[in-house]
């Protein structure tokens, strides 16, 4: 580790601990409906959505009702996303005239954005209409964010409120969260980072002339579009001579900022975040990193707020910490080491200081070197967000192993915005249960008691993920479907598919890319995964909320386990790192467990 | 029960539209707006102008073969390299006997130009960018090819040295993300220097 690696990851989570409170403090505020600054700007659009929608803003919902309002809504979400893809080439903000997208692509990218997962099997700049992007993409990651962030907070509600049935309602929930928590934040971001270099604009591609022209090779066809082989029976070859070319524009900065900030991911262009255009300086790498975190950690304190007692949202968050801290430190250590297999071949691969960024610099760049690209892999795979600056697929073994375990976890050190914490107060819940029978006592946790139905859902929640991920990739791995779409040989093939339906389920949207995610077994079967992992985990958690509201609270007895001391902090972290490595440790060795070891034997 | 889920369908159903419209019309058009008020040429794409020519964009780097000019990192884009309408990675995996017969390709190619050349070469110069349009390489890699590029060019290494130095950008307040040099505006400005000279 470098010094100047240690400075730069330092600098970035002493910035995210500083936020914690005055955000958290914000966003609770926001949820118990207390004015928050913002009420003169927002107030008024506000009322007119109640008003045009016909909603009642003091009704009340249990927990079957938000529920199936929250179903109804993502539904039509659903189907506007793959509504507009299919009709884009009918529709205005079309420069490049693209065609519609294709019926099994554009569910996959339906699926994929109203879960948040916002996993990217499209190529944007040669694919999506400006409109496409804006009315199908932006809004979905306003609003899926929104939704993970109600979920979360009927789940705090289900655990403060007592003796109704009563959680909240999901629209105003869903409203004031899009209101005043995302779309500030979201502006002021797309600002700063248009400053930077983000593109912001309605114009259609630019033509750039070449300094110096650009050459190639193409085989000749013939009028039908056939290859022509030569004597030797090769494919023919013609040499083709550029010139110039078109670089992409759009409305990038507006649909970034969003991305980073709702957890969501999926990018403007192909490559995401690495593109410099959606990501030209270390100053907007360092803004986009700090969106991914913001909310996901703010939302501890929020929490703490909310259930009145901030010990609690703290020892959460030092939970989380403790897990994802070395985690960074092993991601970037593992990168900078470099690739063994380069060795022998006369490349400096070491760190020169000011001089050269060294390391494993196969699909990373320039600007962000090996510190900002292994951080940032840590942190969007920790939190739900998916978005890359760097190709996780040509990582080094150990490199590409912590962004993926970090997603094996459950996507609970941080999370998504909302769907994190929700998740880790199902570790909590379990782990208040363990903890109870090692010693004998009642299990509760804030004066609620954790009975046999709560245990029930909490297992289910937490089940569901890895079963899925196993299922789905053993699947994958026996046929051909599955294994056609590698890019990789050997053990690195067998990551490349781990890697997709963990993503997709765990809603976390990064890849291993060289997977040939267009395919339609990925799209279609991956699409139904990424509804899977995000549906079945919030119809358990929420029915844990409508159980949990209805009971008493007991009053603190010399019986009940504290939970907010480092003792309990321990055993959350051991619970969460013991389900996660249990479930997934086999499918890891056989992956990048067995390719750390060849590669390094081998060199 | 029926009437009451219509009317939540009915809700929802609206509730999508109105919400398309501001998060999806309204948001993205005022921040155009104010991006195109305050930083209007980096919101256009950063382009540089020459002689009333586009040239290319200071982010978007270019395709260099030519050993008069400094060449970029390799670019797995296709069906040309540095396609900009088309960003991709190589995405190949550490192990994958592909990337190393590429590496040992483009090791060739840098050697075969510069045959007087015994360093060690920079990682990033033998190495694919993640989106495959990086705009920048390492000072070190820019530095390994002074060489080769006084030559080819008929000027001092000194006069080169100077160029590359003083094309350098630092890290972000002198310590975020990583020192390098942007290709294109040096090949650029090499340009100049030559016809001066």
């Amino acid at each position: 580790m470098t010094v100047n690696g240690l400075l730069q990851i330092s600098f970035y989570l002493l910035i995210v601990i500083l936020l914690v409170k005055p955000m958290g403090w914000y966003m609770a505020r926001v949820y118990e409906n207390k004015s928050c600054g913002l009420d003169k700007i927002m107030g008024p659009l506000e009322k007119l959505i109640y008003r045009i929608c016909g909603i009642n803003k003091d009704q009340q919902m249990n927990w079957i009702r938000y529920l199936t309002t929250m179903l109804f809504f993502n539904f039509f979400g659903f189907l506007a996303v793959y509504v507009i893809q299919r009709l884009q080439i009918f529709l205005p903000l079309n420069p490049q005239q693209f065609p519609a997208v294709t019926p099994d692509m554009s569910f996959n990218t339906a699926a994929s954005f109203v879960t948040n997962a916002n996993w990217q099997a499209y190529s944007g700049e040669s694919t999506l209409s400006y409109l496409t992007q804006m009315m199908a993409l932006t809004v979905q990651n306003y609003l899926s964010a929104a939704t993970g962030m109600s979920l979360l907070i009927a789940l705090i509600r289900g655990l403060v409120r007592h003796e109704t049935t009563d959680l909240g309602n999901f629209w105003v929930d869903t409203i004031r969260g899009t209101l005043y928590i995302l779309m500030p934040l979201a502006f002021i971001l797309a600002i700063i980072l248009s400053s930077q270099g983000i593109l912001q604009n309605f114009k259609s591609y630019e033509t750039i002339h070449f300094l110096q022209p650009t050459t190639y090779q193409q085989a000749v066809t013939d009028a039908s579009g056939q290859p022509i082989n030569d004597v030797n029976g090769k494919p023919k070859m013609q040499n083709i001579t550029l010139t110039q070319q078109l670089l992409p524009m759009g409305p990038v900065a507006s649909q970034i900022a969003i991305k980073q900030l709702g957890t969501n991911g999926g990018g403007y262009f192909n490559v995401n975040s690495a593109h410099p255009f959606e990501n030209p300086t270390p100053l907007s790498n360092f803004f986009e990193m700090l969106a991914i975190l913001l909310i996901p950690a703010a939302l501890c304190y929020t929490f703490g707020v909310m259930i009145n007692d901030k010990r609690q949202g703290w020892a959460i968050f030092i939970a989380m910490l403790i897990i994802l801290l070395p985690l960074i430190f092993c991601d970037v250590l593992a990168e900078q080491n470099g690739n063994p297999a380069f060795n022998h071949l006369g490349i400096d691969q070491n760190h020169h200081h000011l001089l050269s960024t060294g390391g494993n610099m196969e699909g990373k760049e320039s600007r962000f070197g090996i510190v900002n690209s292994a951080l940032w892999a840590s942190v969007t795979t920790a939190t739900s967000n998916g978005s890359v600056n760097s190709m996780h697929d040509s990582f080094t073994p150990l490199g590409g192993l912590i962004p993926l375990w970090l997603m094996h976890l459950g996507e609970v050190v941080f999370g998504g915005v909302g769907s994190g914490l929700s998740g880790m107060l199902m570790l909590v819940i379990i782990t208040v249960f363990v903890a109870g029978l090692m010693v004998g006592r009642t299990p509760e946790y804030l004066g609620k008691k954790i009975e046999t139905y709560e245990m029930k859902m909490a297992s289910v929640a937490v089940l569901i993920m890895p079963l899925i991920v196993l299922v789905f990739t053993a699947f994958a791995v026996v046929t051909q479907f599955g294994t056609s779409a590698i890019a990789n040989p050997a053990e690195h093939g067998f990551t490349e598919i781990l890697y997709a339906f963990t993503s997709m389920v765990n809603n976390n949207g990064s890849a291993f890319a060289g997977i040939n995610a267009a395919m339609p077994f990925y799209t279609i079967v991956g699409g139904i995964a990424m509804l899977f992992g995000r549906y079945w985990i919030a119809i358990p958690t929420l029915a844990i909320a409508g159980s949990l509201v209805r009971k008493k609270v007991i009053p603190r007895s010399a019986g009940t386990l504290p939970t907010h001391t480092p003792l309990f902090i321990l055993l959350l972290v051991s619970i969460t790192i013991v389900l996660g490595a249990l479930t997934f440790f086999p499918a890891l060795a056989l992956g990048p467990v067995v390719e750390h070891l060849i590669l390094w034997e081998n060199n | 029960m029926w009437t009451e889920s219509l009317k939540q369908l009915k809700t929802a159903f609206l509730f999508i539209i109105v919400m398309t419209i501001i998060t999806g019309l309204i948001y993205p058009a005022i921040v155009t707006g104010v991006a195109q008020l305050l930083f209007p040429w980096q919101a256009n794409g950063s382009l540089i102008k020459q002689n009333n020519i586009i040239v290319g964009s200071q982010l978007i780097g270019q395709n260099f073969t030519d050993a008069k000019y400094f060449w970029g990192r390799p670019s797995a884009t296709s069906p040309y390299a540095y396609n900009a309408s088309s960003s991709a990675g190589s995405n190949l995996g550490p192990s994958n006997p592909d990337l190393i017969t590429a590496i040992k390709q483009r090791i060739d190619v840098l050697h075969k130009a510069d045959p007087q050349n015994k360093q060690l070469i920079p990682v990033d110069l033998v190495t694919t960018s993640a989106s495959g349009l990086d705009p920048d390489i390492s000072p070190l890699a820019a530095y390994y090819q002074m060489e080769r590029v006084a030559k080819a060019r008929g000027l001092s290494e000194d006069v080169i040295k100077k160029l590359i130095d003083s094309h350098i950008t630092s890290r972000s307040f002198g310590f975020l993300g990583e020192p390098r040099v942007n290709v294109l505006q040096l090949n650029l400005d090499l340009d100049k220097l030559s016809a001066h000279q």
